[in-house]
């Protein structure tokens, strides 16, 4: 009897928990700042800066959030999550968004009860190999001994791609990137493999990265994107527009440089649309008109934050590849806004 | 007539070649042949250890400059190191409120100098300042939001101010608490006694990690959505409770050593149970388990570095975050030498400090 009361009185308290908590926007704009969880440290994409500020991809991607809901980019919490605890980090409601490079999966979407509300970037498995061996393809490394880290997928993708082709590897195993860097210098293997973007980065502490080349195959699909809560959908839908508008600001050249002045002068309506100067986009988001300036003002669109961040001229030097604009030879492509 | 010598004969040195430098290589270096051949190999060996380190850490090193352009030499680059001192230090604890973790050190280093140094003849005043008031200071000075301080966010600590909090209050914890379960653990009183070691067998009966993960990944499941402990109360109390389980076997040893006598007499002297455990036996206990309790906090300050797989940046983590920024790529290497030898540094402290506190402690008892 006292134990039942006991569940039932938890239970109660659960729900009035539950029911008296506001949405995540109006949480949010009342603690003041957007909580987002990001790595505990991936080059190019979260990593904190000598002054102690966390810089990246994946933090642009928050900053931008914070611009298009409080006007000002600073207005986030970073928590760095490892892996395993990323997901009951944002189940729990300790992060409001979780922006650490995870790959979109059904289950993770379906069973964990998440929003993934787009892709920032697609990455994938690959291969690096010496330039001196002379191989072009992925195909020709029959017998290649291959260098991994362990306890990852790279493990599963990469016998399955051998397999599939007919063809022999033999693994060589370490438990970090910097171990599995050291042996593929000291010729402990052939060919060094890693997602895409862990291979440009690797190379670029390389003494000599151009003796080194980036195979063209990818091998697994790894498409990486921010991802909310499920249960709340006005803030999903924020999420995923933060993420098109930054896309679309690349298609439609409105960069930090020019925005001030096609807000002024523009004479595109759908420029206009988007830059708030006619209708109400971010009004219906439940945001300022000027949501998506700020994000261009205040942190920028996809390429400069890819170019800032990863792009050529940074020591990670990655080729857009699949991450250019659709009509410019990649896949990213924001539905429209209007 | 016989020569009576009436004064003592002065007592000679020894021979030159059994005393001093010369003696001891004599007798320890080169006393036969296979111990001549033994030196010149570990000579060899010590000296390409030794000159290949210096060479890595000094001689080829790199040490002025500010970015990674400066790491120039073939050997450690010290620049990584000295342009993140401040981050390392004190994690992302903001640059104008760091003076107030200073404050907390100069604190804590008079209070252990008051309990440590023989000049304070009064061990009362110290220890209650240590236990008591201390904790109580640090805990407003390093959070804030009194006293006009600024509240500072524990997602903002970090470095090895973070290992250090982690590691004292785990200590501070973990021996009050550790010798209650001790004691527990021996008690008359089956209730007590079960519960005592029921806590300290689930505890040890699991790693550190999977404490660490139920605290920090499981725990928020089972809370309604929305209320969340702090990430770092979660770790510490994860951290005290396992290291207590750890400290009260090791007190039991001690307890077990005393001989049934000494609470006899005790009682015999019309000491109750309290007087006769706090005067007679725990003094002897713990002075017998020094060498392992300060073994387990060894132990303890080096597991601190666990933290780092529940997203804490600790010492450890920080500085594999500082090499995961990509203006620093590459320096996993000076980033690890420089944890190790920070850690070394804290635990051989540890270590002697132990030895001297024996030393002391000492009243001829030994066995």
């Amino acid at each position: 009897m006292k134990k039942a009361t006991f569940i039932a009185v938890a239970a109660t308290a659960t729900l009035m928990a539950t029911a008296v908590s506001a949405t995540t926007l109006e949480d949010v704009k009342a603690k003041g700042y957007i909580q987002c969880g990001v790595t505990t440290g991936l080059a190019g994409f979260a990593a904190p800066n000598n002054d102690g500020k966390w810089e990246g991809f994946d933090v642009d991607y928050c900053r931008a959030m914070a611009a298009a809901i409080f006007a000002d980019p600073d207005k986030v919490k970073y928590t760095p999550t490892t892996a395993k605890e990323r997901f009951t980090a944002l189940q729990s409601g300790e992060i409001d968004v979780l922006a650490r490079n995870t790959t979109w999966t059904l289950s993770r979407d379906v069973n964990l009860g998440f929003t993934f509300i787009g892709v920032n970037y697609y990455d994938g498995q690959g291969f690096m190999v010496k330039k001196s061996l002379g191989v072009k393809s992925a195909l020709e490394l029959d017998g290649a001994r291959v260098c991994i880290q362990s306890g990852t997928t790279t493990e599963l993708n990469l016998a399955d791609y051998f397999t599939a082709n007919g063809m022999d590897f033999d693994p060589v195993l370490f438990d970090t990137a910097d171990e599995v860097r050291e042996a593929y210098l000291q010729d402990t293997c052939d060919v060094y493999t890693t997602d895409q973007s862990g291979l440009y980065a690797q190379r670029s502490v390389i003494p000599d990265p151009e003796a080194h080349i980036v195979l063209p195959e990818i091998i697994s699909k790894e498409p990486l994107g921010p991802l909310v809560r499920h249960g709340d959908n006005q803030w999903g839908d924020i999420a995923r527009w933060t993420l098109n508008a930054m896309i679309a600001g690349e298609e439609h050249n409105i960069s930090s440089a020019n925005v001030d002045d096609l807000k002024a002068n523009t004479k595109n309506p759908g420029i206009a649309r988007i830059l708030g100067t006619s209708g109400d986009l971010g009004e219906q988001l439940g945001l300022s008109n000027d949501w998506a300036f700020n994000i261009y003002k205040m942190v920028g669109n996809y390429g400069e934050s890819f170019a800032k961040n990863l792009g050529e001229g940074t020591p990670l030097n990655i080729a857009r590849g699949l991450n250019a604009q659709w009509n410019n030879g990649g896949i990213l492509y924001s539905a429209p806004m209007r | 007539m016989a020569i009576v010598k009436t004064e003592r004969h002065p007592d000679m040195p020894p021979p030159t070649s059994e005393a001093g430098v010369i003696g001891w290589i004599k007798n320890n270096l080169v006393s036969s042949p296979l111990n001549v051949v033994l030196t010149v190999i570990s000579i060899y060996v010590v000296w390409i250890a030794a000159s290949n380190l210096i060479s890595y850490a000094f001689i080829n090193a790199n040490f002025a400059g500010d970015s990674r352009a400066d790491c120039t030499g073939t050997g450690a680059c010290w620049v990584f190191i000295k342009v993140r001192f401040g981050q390392i230090m004190y994690g992302f604890y903001p640059v104008d409120e760091r003076w107030r973790v200073d404050v907390g050190y100069i604190l804590g280093a008079i209070g252990i100098f008051g309990i440590l140094s023989d000049w304070v003849k009064n061990k009362k005043w110290p220890a209650l300042y240590m236990f008591a008031v201390y904790p109580i200071i640090c805990f407003f000075l390093f959070s804030g939001g009194y006293f006009g301080l600024t509240v500072v966010d524990t997602s903002e600590w970090g470095g090895l101010f973070l290992t250090l909090v982690l590691a004292s209050v785990s200590i501070f914890v973990a021996l009050p608490l550790g010798i209650v379960l001790a004691l527990g653990r021996r008690s008359e009183m089956p209730v007590v006694r079960m519960l005592c070691v029921g806590f300290i067998e689930l505890i040890r009966g699991v790693p550190l990690i999977t404490v660490l993960f139920m605290s920090s990944v499981m725990l928020p499941l089972f809370l309604p959505e929305g209320m969340n402990f702090d990430k770092l109360v979660r770790a510490l109390v994860g951290m005290s409770l396992f290291s207590a389980a750890y400290m009260a076997e090791v007190v039991r040893g001690g307890l077990q050593a005393i001989p049934k006598g000494q609470m006899e007499a005790a009682n015999s002297l019309g000491l109750g149970f309290w007087q006769a455990v706090g005067l007679i036996v725990l003094p002897q206990a713990l002075k017998i388990s020094i060498p392992s309790i300060v073994n387990t906090f060894i132990g303890l300050f080096k597991d601190t570095t666990l933290v780092l797989i529940i997203g804490l940046l600790d010492l450890l983590s920080i500085v594999k975050a500082g090499t995961t920024d990509k203006e620093w790529l590459g320096m996993a290497t000076e980033g690890y030498v420089f944890v190790a030898a920070t850690f070394w540094v804290f635990c051989f402290s540890m270590s002697r400090y132990s030895i001297w506190l024996e030393n002391k402690l000492h009243t001829g008892h030994k066995r």
